[in-house]
């Protein structure tokens, strides 16, 4: 089966979700072949080697730096075609799933988003995918003989397996038709830790009783190099920006260790975050609802534990 | 302007979701039905528009059986002009997206939320957008028109985007692009005999099908920790959880 795997760069660098990508195709067997579009260094693109990709296609093509999602469509159902792949995989993002969505209408492949776990191959070409924002997953058959999957966070380990990739350049000859859109500003919280990518996550409510509080919580978030995020309350009344919103309605976050901090645990909420691995709950009110989602709680005021917290974490290190 | 707003018709934000017949069926016991709160947020921006550029009419289209018949007429109430339904079971969103794309001919934007909170899918609007040769954009936050030019910010992974294109166009929308409309009387009363045109799906071909559904394994017990002990919750986060 071959695989070709689609490699988002952010800021010149290949975003971590992309090597897990990397590493699922590597992991359903057959080659692997990853492509990356826009300007990125030659050093980024031959570690993809060390998650299991063999070959490496590079578009070094400047338009492609600005992620416009019809030109990077019409690339890879190019590079699908050349390359004769069965199944493209791409991670979830605001510009892999409408690509992979696109590309998958171009090449008359079966399309499943949200996909969680390795295919299973016995009987036919079978996804788990996530459905109800977490509540629950279903089972799809892929019945197209090409395959478009979308990848949810953490459905591969991005685990190296030595190994070394070739880099082939690659140019695809776009028209005006794939630039129909144009992107006049982008604003990106620099320095930060992406939200929908953090291992750590630490997150505020209304509990927290304004945005000049929230000083404490960033003093956690940077001890434990987390990223921030909010209730729907705390986004709505502007304390914070819209963005740093977890729930079923904002960002759906997956990272290891989730901290709630003044977050009753309202069904919204938790649906953003039932794919955490570890939920920690810190409120003052025991009959708090997130409580009976959570791995380990405490019962306390925030304004006392998380200082506490802060100072535990950095002497543990 | 023609306006098309494709809404979902999806259980409750409060559901418990339960399965039924083997886990090949959704339990539909006690769950009430909603537009797509992210569809809200897209019928919303189209009224504003319509209320703001003269000639503007909205269409709303929803995929699914007689049932969705009840959130169809809830749009007409807060103030869409006419509606279409197909005729079919919203399988997945390729299928939803052909439905949409068959009868979206002549309008000049279409909107609809960013995902359906059933399938999450994520991906209705780049689909129709493909399908029509159309501009798709998605999640928009914002979306104003001046002449035949369209000015968004679309989110992005930690921040957000401005982009433009030209009509005709494909957005999928989501807060804060504008504020969810209540219904008032008025709009009840008329919604009642505003026109909703049911149509036939159009090949039933599928390329995926769904085998079954199964709920995530249940959550053991909650460890307590004492407010005294942060200490304590910090070594088992690194010994027990394993996750610092």
């Amino acid at each position: 089966m071959a695989v070709l795997v689609f490699v988002e760069v952010g800021e010149g660098k290949v975003r971590k979700s992309s090597l897990e990508a990397v590493a699922y195709a590597h992991l359903m067997g057959g080659g692997v072949t990853a492509i990356a579009l826009g300007t990125v260094a030659a050093s980024e693109l031959e570690s993809l080697g060390k998650y299991g990709a063999q070959k490496v296609l590079h578009v070094a093509d400047s338009k492609l730096d600005q992620p416009v999602i019809q030109a990077y469509a019409s690339v890879l159902a190019k590079a699908m075609q050349d390359e004769n792949a069965d199944v493209l995989v791409l991670a979830n993002s605001s510009l892999a799933t409408p690509v992979g969505a696109k590309v998958a209408i171009k090449a008359k492949a079966s399309f499943a988003s949200n996909v969680v776990e390795l295919p299973s191959t016995s009987s036919g070409f079978v996804v788990k995918r996530s459905i109800y924002t977490g509540k629950a997953f279903s089972f799809v058959e892929m019945k197209d003989q090409k395959k478009v999957i979308v990848l949810k966070k953490n459905a591969a380990e991005a685990k190296e397996v030595g190994g070394t990739a070739q880099i082939v350049p690659y140019a695809v000859s776009l028209s005006d038709a794939d630039f129909t859109t144009t992107i006049t500003a982008t604003e990106k919280a620099t320095g930060e830790i992406l939200l929908p990518e953090a291992e750590i996550v630490v997150s505020g409510g209304r509990g927290l009783k304004g945005p000049e509080h929230w000083g404490i919580l960033e003093d956690l978030a940077k001890a434990l190099h987390a990223a921030t995020g909010c209730s729907k309350p705390v986004s709505d009344m502007n304390w914070r920006p819209h963005h740093e919103h977890v729930g079923q309605t904002g960002v759906k976050v997956a990272p290891q260790l989730y901290i709630a901090i003044g977050i009753s645990g309202a069904i919204q909420h938790l649906a953003g975050v039932n794919s955490s691995k570890c939920i920690v709950v810190i409120n003052k009110d025991p009959e708090a609802p997130f409580f009976k989602a959570a791995d380990y709680g405490i019962v306390g005021d925030a304004f006392d534990v998380l200082p506490k917290l802060t100072e535990a974490v950095k002497s543990m290190k | 302007m023609k306006i098309l707003v494709c809404v979902s018709h999806v259980p409750d934000t409060t559901s418990k979701i339960n399965f039924t017949d083997g886990g090949t069926k959704f339990d539909t016991n006690g769950v009430q039905f909603i537009i797509g709160p992210y569809d809200d947020y897209a019928l919303a921006r189209a009224i504003e528009l319509k209320e703001s550029i003269s000639g503007t009419t909205v269409t709303v289209l929803n995929v699914g059986l007689a049932d969705t018949e009840p959130t169809i007429r809830k749009a007409l109430a807060i103030g869409a002009d006419d509606a279409i339904r197909v005729n079919a079971e919203p399988t997945d969103s390729f299928f939803v997206a052909s439905q949409i794309a068959a009868n979206a001919q002549g309008y000049d934007l279409i909107l609809m939320g960013r995902e359906s909170i059933d399938y999450n899918g994520g991906v209705v609007h780049a689909m129709v957008g493909e399908l029509l040769g159309m501009p798709s954009l998605s999640p928009v936050m914002k979306l104003d028109i001046e002449g035949t030019k369209v000015k968004m910010s679309r989110e992005i992974e930690g921040g957000k985007e401005a982009v433009e294109a030209n009509l005709p166009l494909v957005a999928g929308c989501q807060e804060p692009i504008a504020e969810w409309k209540i219904p008032n009387m008025r709009g009840i009363m008329s919604a009642r005999t505003k026109p909703l045109k049911v149509v036939e799906a159009t090949s039933s071909d599928k390329s995926v099908v769904t085998q079954k559904y199964e709920l995530p394994a249940p959550k053991g017990a909650v460890k307590m920790i004492s407010a005294d002990n942060v200490a304590e919750l910090v070594n088992l986060l690194k010994t027990e959880a394993k996750v610092l």
